[in-house]
């Protein structure tokens, strides 16, 4: 194919200026952010599976045997309690990212 | 005052409020036009979004659906809220860092091509169209429920509503719009939705009702007492599911990755200053949308009980006003198959299909319906499962200012989703077609141009859609987010996380997606319908579901390519690099 798009941006955040030194510098401060997030994001991501899939689908019957007020478990897990938990997940992982941020100086 | 002046009333204040919206909110500049100016805060887009994303399917009908599948329709309600933790987690920060101003800027970018983008539109268009001929519809169909004119005329004036807001103000004039339009629904909502929880459970609170004891002295809670009564009537339990296992898997996950990979919400993320808003706008949206969604299943559930406790076994001649007044509206119809003049409710259908009216009463007053009788079902009464939140200030007796509040948020339902996908559409032709393919000469003014005339030529094919609806219009849902979750969805997420995925990989990757999941579609909703059956079905996943299957595909087949061709050039590594840190964000950057 010969359709290079001839209007690809150069990055403009400013991060990887300086000399090569500070290059290598910055790269490895970026990968350590990166991979901490990447953590993050397979701990939440285990989380939102769990409550929707896992107790709303394929463990409903089991749970159904326990009951929240007049919810049956599963029931509640897959018409109210997955939803309050996605909620919590995106306020928590905007908390946690600002930390992480800041903690690499990368925020913006 | 009597109720239709009301409705006039509430309606026409509604209207004038977003006009007025649209008059103090122009568009200067493309970038006001696109992104709004990249400058809204937060919250307020977050509310903008929940107006985006709740469409006159999630207004009207999602409730009736709930209350006729019980547990099946959880699909929904996951499926269309779980979206939201992908796109916060996995795609908005990524993409409003890399700050332009339509999807298929991002994938023709990052895959370094014009084919990619322009699949990307192809994409974008289809999904687009698809979803809004049936916001069109919406509107026609309030418009002629409550106020009284021919469906046409009601698409008309939303057409123009819409052309007004949208041509004039672009994204900026939507954002504001949608947070009018969201307060508008949300109010309409709510009001009858506390009522009717407190009438039949003593709780005011919907999502603490729905898990009450029923008011009625038998000590049941309100799930047990629908299973009860449901399985007294043959049918199954409320909260046992008629689908498979599998089947609500898939659908659900369809769903969900559909939604994170729907054009008109992911630019809304465009709209907010920084990387880490978009995250933050993403968090408020849910809260937004949540607070419908948890309301819908227990306005179904206590809609269902309703409507049984009023219908069943009721004489025809002492059925509630409410109850002829949609019997002539077309919604109801009572098929007396044992001639007792009595209705009576059971599972199964009363008749095949949508009722068709003869211009004769029958014995005890009810419309005649030409339709042949279903003879395996005792069931009597046929109703359309809109009625659920249409009707139901009506069932549950409350006053006309409610019944008027309903209609003005059904209509700011449909409209707010309408405004934000012709947007997506407009954006799409002027600047991915025209600026970034066809025509890079194009001026600032004459994109802006381009965009209006674009917004315009969309609003009135979507309004002929919502006049002339093709048969498949309702059939295809499906398609939008299976095809959004089999091609856009992999194609940008593998562009943030992957460094190694390249032009030829995305574009295979796309394409196959597309292709699979659109003939699978096609072929059992439109080719052979008579042939939709679990038994026929690929792993028993239903069309709805089968997005699931196509996205997979396309990961594979991207994954193959990418490792079989060149790797991506090294300034699209660094781009990568650019939007993966938060730092910088800035403005969204022009060409």
């Amino acid at each position: 194919m010969t359709d290079n798009d001839p209007s690809v941006p150069e990055p403009n955040d400013g991060t990887n200026v300086g000399g090569p030194e500070t290059e290598t510098e910055t790269n490895s401060n970026e990968k350590a952010y990166w991979s901490e997030n990447i953590r993050l994001l397979w701990t939440l991501m285990a989380i939102w599976f769990v409550v929707s899939f896992g107790a709303g689908i394929l463990f409903r019957d089991f749970l159904d045997q326990f009951s929240l007020g007049g919810y049956p478990l599963g029931f509640w897990f897959a018409q109210q309690g997955s939803i309050y938990v996605f909620v919590l997940l995106i306020f928590y992982y905007t908390w946690k990212m600002k930390r992480i941020e800041r903690k690499y100086d990368l925020d913006d | 005052m009597d109720t239709q002046t009301l409705i006039y009333i509430f309606v026409g204040l509604s209207f004038s409020l977003y006009i007025g919206i649209a008059i103090w909110s122009r568009a200067g500049s493309t970038k006001e036009f696109y992104v709004a100016g990249g400058g809204v805060n937060p919250v307020v887009n977050g509310m903008a979004t929940a107006a985006d994303w709740m469409s006159a399917a999630s207004f009207i009908s999602m409730a009736g659906i709930i209350a006729f599948s019980g547990y099946d329709g959880s699909v929904y309600l996951m499926g269309w809220t779980g979206g939201y933790v992908l796109l916060a987690l996995l795609l908005a920060p990524y993409l409003r860092k890399f700050g332009q101003f339509t999807v298929p800027d991002f994938i023709g970018t990052r895959y370094y091509s014009k084919a990619a983008r322009v699949v990307a539109v192809i994409c974008l268009i289809f999904i687009s169209f698809t979803y809004i001929a049936g916001q069109m519809r919406g509107v026609g169909i309030v418009f002629s429920r409550f106020l009284d004119v021919p469906i046409t005329m009601g698409v008309i004036i939303g057409m123009a509503i819409v052309f007004f807001y949208a041509v004039l103000g672009g994204m900026k004039g939507i954002t504001y719009t949608q947070v009018a339009q969201y307060c508008v629904l949300i109010f309409a909502y709510m009001v009858p939705a506390f009522f009717i929880s407190f009438l039949v459970t003593g709780n005011p609170i919907p999502q603490l009702g729905l898990g009450s004891t029923v008011n009625d002295g038998s000590g049941l809670y309100v799930l047990q007492k629908l299973d009860l009564v449901l399985q007294d009537m043959g049918f199954g339990a409320y909260t046992d599911g008629s689908k498979s296992m599998i089947d609500v898997f898939c659908i659900t996950a369809a769903l969900m990755v559909g939604t994170a990979g729907l054009p008109h919400v992911i630019v809304r993320f465009f709209t907010v200053p920084k990387a880490s808003d978009a995250r933050k706008s993403a968090g408020w949206a849910l809260i937004f949308i949540a607070l419908l969604y948890t309301t819908a299943p227990a306005v179904g559930a206590f809609a269902r009980i309703n409507f049984i406790e009023t219908v069943d076994q009721t004489e025809y001649a002492k059925a509630p006003a409410w109850f002829k007044n949609w019997e002539n509206n077309d919604l109801i119809a009572f098929y007396d198959k044992n001639d007792d003049g009595v209705m009576q409710l059971s599972s199964g259908d009363a008749f095949k299909g949508s009722p068709s009216y003869a211009d004769t009463t029958g014995t005890a007053g009810q419309r005649m319906v030409t339709n042949p009788p279903n003879e395996e079902s005792a069931n009597e009464v046929y109703v359309d499962r809109d009625i659920m939140v249409l009707a139901n200030p009506e069932i549950a007796n409350l006053p006309g200012w409610v019944i008027a509040l309903v209609a003005a948020g059904g209509l700011a339902a449909a409209l707010s989703t309408a405004a934000g996908l012709l947007l997506v559409i407009s954006s799409s032709i002027s600047h991915d077609l025209l600026k970034s393919t066809f025509r890079p000469q194009i001026t600032e003014k004459g994109e802006l141009l381009a965009a209006r005339i674009a917004a315009t030529a969309a609003i009135v094919v979507a309004g002929y859609l919502g006049i002339y609806p093709p048969g498949w219009v309702a059939q295809v849902v499906a398609f939008a987010f299976g095809l959004a979750a089999a091609s856009l969805f992999p194609a940008i997420f593998m562009g943030i996380f992957s460094k190694s995925m390249n032009k030829e990989g995305a574009i295979a990757g796309m394409v196959t997606g597309l292709v699979f999941t659109f003939s699978y579609i096609a072929y059992f909703k439109l080719v052979a319908p008579d042939a939709n059956i679990a038994a026929n079905w690929l792993f028993g996943i239903s069309p709805e579901g089968i997005g699931v299957v196509g996205m997979i595909l396309n990961f594979t087949i991207a994954i193959i390519v990418s490792k079989m061709t060149d790797s991506p050039p090294v300034e699209v590594r660094k781009l990568i690099d650019s939007i993966r840190v938060p730092r910088g964000a800035g403005d969204a950057a022009a060409h």
